[in-house]
């Protein structure tokens, strides 16, 4: 960490752990409702606590996100923050407003529309502190160091915000509601967040491989221009069955199917850089992630996406466990893993620390991949059945629940797996190791921070 | 972070490798960031042209009936004008690396007017199929005839949008990026045409 303002980015980083605990414990309460569904029924209902589960996730990532920009721009534009304070406020007004949310939600205040239950008075909120992370980001952009790293972050970003803009419309008619509502869920995670998640990889990989910036430029660019080339018009893997004319099924399977080669492109560029730069730096869990973030990514959205991707295998995998197992996998790998990569990498500088708690850190990392991996290989069977049995046998839905109801046990066991390998992620990162505190760096190591 | 102050970070002692280097592109003329849009389109349209042989295996009564009611010598005469459009395109790169700007600029406005006289053809086209009612949606090769002209027709466009910017800036890099698109546009007409209007 070399600019003061940079230390603006631990509130983010304290607030996502918050999230991302709430998250993966609510999640773990969803899937017991699944195969114990008079758990809390009275009280709780499992609409609601689906969707705490997916709010808190999406909010902590984009807090995490915006904690990632307050961390690395400094260090690209080589200059300070536009303002730290207005970077501290806006974390408090995000931060609230999701804890109002969520209270609100246990009181059934919602406005339904999956990812999108946000009343509206915290929708505008959402849109206020966008408003002000983008001022101080483009402020802090504009007086700096232009590199491709900052510029197509902050591309993306914008860009989060401005789809964001159609949550609010919400037409009457279900077919338009679907079709813009997927201009947000789906232009964000295979468009916009993509360029968010090359670019974050890409600072990852100058600092801790020290291969050339000019050569994770040139890959940048390629994976940037690839994920906007398919991600767009993939949007038409959406559109096969909402009304919508009967073209998209022909745009929607070849450019979504494209869309796994960005994410390909991710796996061999990191794994490209590491082989070309080495592994000199102390920092190696967040390497460890960066890895792991791109194969992920591409099992989880590339590999499980194409699975369903194809219009005529998703006629009957449609809203089904696959679809499940998928986002699952895909959230995680690319967003959960890209973030606490960065987290790892960051922490130690914002903490005046030593890199430390490496040793816990990579448990935490196997334990929970492999319970992501594990719940991603139940829901898949799960949906394998449960698509034979009611979409090809034409079994009825509930009938097929009672079916597969073995998966949801496993599902839950992974689940615990996930949450216990969650909670050693957060104390490694939050809480110093024995050997930690404020320790100073034996003279001729290499500086961990930078 | 306390003490390693006096260490250069890691990125400042980076080894001075080969600059951005772009392995089997580097050796392809213009941009390589051209040649992987140019790879993408080829397989965007390789997947949809698989579609249409998709149709007429699924298909073949369906596929052949409607084949019989696209105009060939429409689609046969774009084909020429195309690669009419395509050799000038060549000349207006061949003109940029003698240096000559005014010429290559005439070969690049020879080559525009044929992209426009290949839209107002497939204008012609399209007004007769709309006029027989044929649309979108009339069955799965129209769908199809459709989507992958269509999609062609934008690329034509766009080609043409940045053959001007070739010939505002005739510097030889520009040149040969700008009409490495267009010959691609061309290559994939050469490729549509056969697939759709002539194999029976
Ligand atoms: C960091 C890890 C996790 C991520 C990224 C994540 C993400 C998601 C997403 C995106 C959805 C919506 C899926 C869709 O619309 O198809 C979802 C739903 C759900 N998640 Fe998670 N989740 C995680 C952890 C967990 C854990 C540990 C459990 C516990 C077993 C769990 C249980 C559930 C359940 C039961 C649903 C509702 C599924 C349904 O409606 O059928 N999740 N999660
Ligand atoms: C990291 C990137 C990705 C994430 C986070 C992601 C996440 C998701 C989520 C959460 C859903 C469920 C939405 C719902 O509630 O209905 C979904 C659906 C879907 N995704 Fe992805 N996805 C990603 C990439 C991809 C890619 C690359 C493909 C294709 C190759 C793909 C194909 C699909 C399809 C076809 C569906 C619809 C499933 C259905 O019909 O039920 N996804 N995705
Ligand atoms: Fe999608």
């Amino acid at each position: 960490m070399t600019y003061s303002s940079q230390r603006v980015a631990l509130y983010y980083f304290g607030g996502a752990l918050v999230l991302f605990f709430v998250q993966v414990l609510v999640g773990v309460l969803a899937g017991a409702v699944y195969v114990m569904p008079n758990l809390l029924s009275e009280t709780v209902p499992f609409n609601v606590i689906r969707m705490i589960h997916t709010n808190a996730l999406i909010v902590w990532l984009l807090m995490g996100f915006m904690g990632a920009t307050y961390y690395l721009l400094p260090e690209e534009t080589e200059t300070e923050l536009h303002s730290p304070r207005l970077a501290i406020l806006q974390f408090w007004l995000f931060f609230v407003a999701a804890l109002v949310a969520v209270v609100g939600y246990l009181f059934g205040i919602h406005e339904g529309r999956e990812f999108l239950e946000q009343p509206i008075y915290i929708k505008v909120g959402i849109v206020v502190v966008s408003l002000m992370f983008l001022y101080n980001c483009t402020l802090t952009l504009l007086k700096g160091r232009k590199t491709a790293v900052a510029n197509v972050l902050m591309l993306g970003l914008w860009f989060v915000a401005i789809f964001f803009l159609f949550s609010f419309y919400n037409p009457g008619n279900l077919s338009l509601d679907k079709m813009y509502w997927w201009w947000v869920v789906h232009l964000w995670v295979e468009g916009v967040w993509e360029l968010i998640m090359a670019s974050i990889l890409a600072y990852l990989m100058i600092k801790l491989t020290g291969v050339d910036r000019e050569v994770v430029e040139k890959w940048l660019y390629v994976i940037v221009g690839l994920s906007l080339f398919t991600g767009i018009l993939g949007t038409g893997h959406h559109y096969y069955w909402i009304g919508t004319p009967g073209y998209w099924k022909w745009i929607g399977s070849v450019f979504s199917t494209m869309e796994v080669v960005p994410f390909f492109a991710m796996v061999i560029f990191t794994f490209y850089m590491v082989w070309k730069g080495g592994r000199k730096h102390p920092n190696k869990a967040a390497l460890l992630w960066s890895l792991g973030c791109a194969v992920i990514a591409f099992f989880g959205g590339g590999v499980w996406g194409f699975m369903h991707t194809l219009a005529p295998v998703n006629y009957y995998t449609h809203g089904t466990q696959v679809t499940a197992a998928h986002g699952h996998l895909a959230f995680y790998g690319a967003y959960v893993m890209l973030n606490v990569a960065m987290m790892t990498y960051a922490m130690p500088g914002l903490l005046k620390r030593e890199v430390y708690n490496q040793t816990l850190n990579m448990w935490g990392f196997w334990l929970t991949t492999g319970g992501m991996c594990f719940m991603t290989f139940t829901l898949t069977f799960a949906g394998v059945v449960q698509t034979h049995l009611q979409r090809v046998m034409g079994m009825n839905y509930m009938e097929v629940q009672d079916q597969i109801a073995l998966f949801f046990w496993y599902r839950l066991g992974s689940g615990v797996a996930v949450l216990l390998g969650v909670t050693l992620i957060i104390y490694s990162l939050a809480i110093p190791g024995r050997e930690g505190g404020r320790v100073s760096t034996p003279q001729g190591a290499p500086n961990p921070a930078e | 972070m306390t003490g390693g102050q006096a260490i250069p970070p890691i990125e400042a002692a980076a080894t001075e490798e080969e600059e951005a280097d772009w392995g089997a592109l580097s050796s392809l003329p213009g941009n390589p960031l051209m040649w992987i849009l140019i790879l993408s389109e080829l397989m965007v349209f390789g997947a949809f042209l698989l579609g249409v042989c998709g149709v007429r295996v699924m298909d073949p009564a369906l596929f052949a009936a409607s084949q019989a009611q696209l105009d060939r010598a429409h689609g046969g005469l774009n084909t020429m004008v195309l690669v009419t459009s395509g050799f000038l395109a060549a000349l207006a790169t061949r003109a940029a690396a003698e240096n000559r700007g005014p010429r290559c600029r005439l070969f690049l406005g020879l080559a525009s007017a044929l992209g426009l006289v290949f839209l107002g053809v497939k204008a012609v086209e399209y007004a007769a199929k709309a006029a027989e009612g044929i649309g979108l949606e009339t069955n799965t090769f129209f769908t199809l005839y459709y989507l992958i002209t269509g999609f062609h027709a934008l690329h034509v466009v766009l080609g043409l949008v940045i053959l001007a910017v070739c010939a505002r800036r005739s510097s030889l890099e520009t040149v040969e990026t700008g009409t490495a698109f267009w010959h691609m546009v061309d290559l994939i007409w050469v490729l549509v045409y056969p697939i759709l209007y002539l194999i029976r």
